[in-house]
């Protein structure tokens, strides 16, 4: 079993971070991300102060615009091409080819955010204290982003405009790690971190589940 | 090769609010072919899925003895990637040695699979189900696309795969060419 999903991984990671078939790799999300940042103190202002206030949550919206942008090539070209169909055959779960694939979304996608913080809390004037504080959440809440992203487009795989619809779909299963993560960085918001977890792990339990049960869904 | 066998038993299969057929049995043992004949939309490419365990039938029940290895309209092979790496993919995830029916392959090896023309494509189809070990093969229009020629030898490479004790269920519209086939006509189980 792990000497046949190790070979699935390493396609995941290589498709999802290069981009291929139409996937956009890594570097379109981390761009977008980076360029909201960019985007805010053009439209708010150079005032250091304001920024600094406001600049961490605008990070966790930027992570979570960011999510979305990836997810309708997440799935279903691989459900397209016929790859599911194979692995069931050959005995794979559903739910272990999502969880490696929630494991290289999260590996293409949350470790190169969490990599361009420092330059987002440059632009947004944030002091160590909070990029650490980004940091740390970014760690914690990616995971549950990427799992939610995944189960997302397992659901909507083969939908006609399921990207449009992937999109409305996961903003607000992803509300919660946005109201942790950006509340963790209020004064004495530190039990949001923690929170923020919890979110995480409950979506990273539920989504392969979710998202199998959608691949066998879909075949019907 | 190991003992393998496909059992099918009164299996009807519905789409949508239509039976497509019903009361179908069939078996097909090592060494055996059968063909799925019958009209475009009469449901073979269903009962080949249903066969495979892709799709749950309407009623009935399908037994498997050894693994199966599919082809249908759906290629499984990365587009961007050469045929040989492709076709590699699968090779690691089955441990299979090299591909030995190369279905005149080998000069296409480093071609990307989204360049390939219908009838090469189908014969790539072919080459990874070969390449699977897999001793039952479900055939979904395995002859689609292919000249004369290369129909020939596919039919060639069924026809050893089936003397080394494979089982093989092909769907096809198209008579086969193969002797001592069993044949299953779809029409017979329609409602």
């Amino acid at each position: 079993m792990i000497a046949k999903l190790w070979p699935i991984f390493v396609r995941d990671l290589v498709l999802l971070t290069r981009g291929a078939q139409g996937r956009g790799g890594a570097v379109l999300p981390l761009l977008f991300f980076l360029a909201v940042a960019m985007l805010f103190p053009f439209a708010v202002g150079p005032d250091a102060r304001l920024l600094a206030r406001t600049g961490a949550g605008v990070i966790w919206v930027a992570a979570l615009l960011a999510a979305i942008l990836p997810l309708d090539r997440l799935v279903e070209p691989d459900v397209e091409a016929g790859m599911f169909d194979q692995w069931a055959l050959r005995g794979l779960a559903e739910e272990a080819l999502l969880m490696i694939r929630i494991v290289a979304h999260w590996l293409s996608f949350g470790v190169p955010l969490m990599l361009a913080a420092p330059i987002s809390a440059g632009l947004l004037s944030l002091d160590a204290q909070q990029l650490w504080t980004v940091e740390v959440g970014l760690l914690l809440g990616t995971p549950g982003l990427a799992a939610i992203g995944v189960t997302i487009a397992a659901l909507t795989a083969g939908l006609r405009s399921g990207s449009a619809l992937g999109g409305l779909l996961a903003i607000p299963l992803a509300v919660p790690l946005l109201i942790f993560g950006a509340g963790s960085l209020q004064p004495g918001g530190e039990g949001g971190l923690l929170l923020l977890g919890a979110c995480s792990l409950v979506a990273l339990a539920v989504a392969p589940f979710a998202g199998g049960a959608a691949i066998r869904a879909g075949r019907e | 090769m190991q003992e393998c066998g496909l059992v099918a038993t009164d299996i009807a299969c519905r789409r949508g609010d239509r039976i497509l057929f019903r009361g179908l049995s069939l078996s097909v043992g090592a060494g055996e072919v059968v063909h799925l004949a019958g009209p475009n939309g009469i449901g073979k490419s269903s009962l080949i899925r249903i066969l495979a365990g892709l799709l749950r039938p309407f009623s009935g029940s399908v037994e498997r003895h050894g693994a199966l290895a599919l082809s249908d309209e759906r290629l499984a092979l990365d587009g961007h990637e050469p045929l040989e790496k492709a076709l590699a993919f699968w090779q690691r995830i089955d441990h299979s040695p090299q591909s030995h029916a190369d279905f005149g392959l080998a000069d296409l090896l480093d071609v990307p699979v989204r360049y390939l023309s219908t009838g090469q494509r189908k014969r790539a189809a072919l080459a990874r189900v070969s390449a699977s070990g897999a001793p039952i093969w479900l055939l979904d229009e395995p002859l689609n696309g292919l000249d004369t020629h290369w129909s020939c030898i596919a039919q060639a490479a069924i026809k050893a795969h089936c003397q080394a004790g494979g089982a093989v269920v092909i769907a096809s519209h198209q008579p086969l060419s193969l002797a001592a086939v069993k044949i299953v006509e779809l029409l017979d189980f329609q409602p």
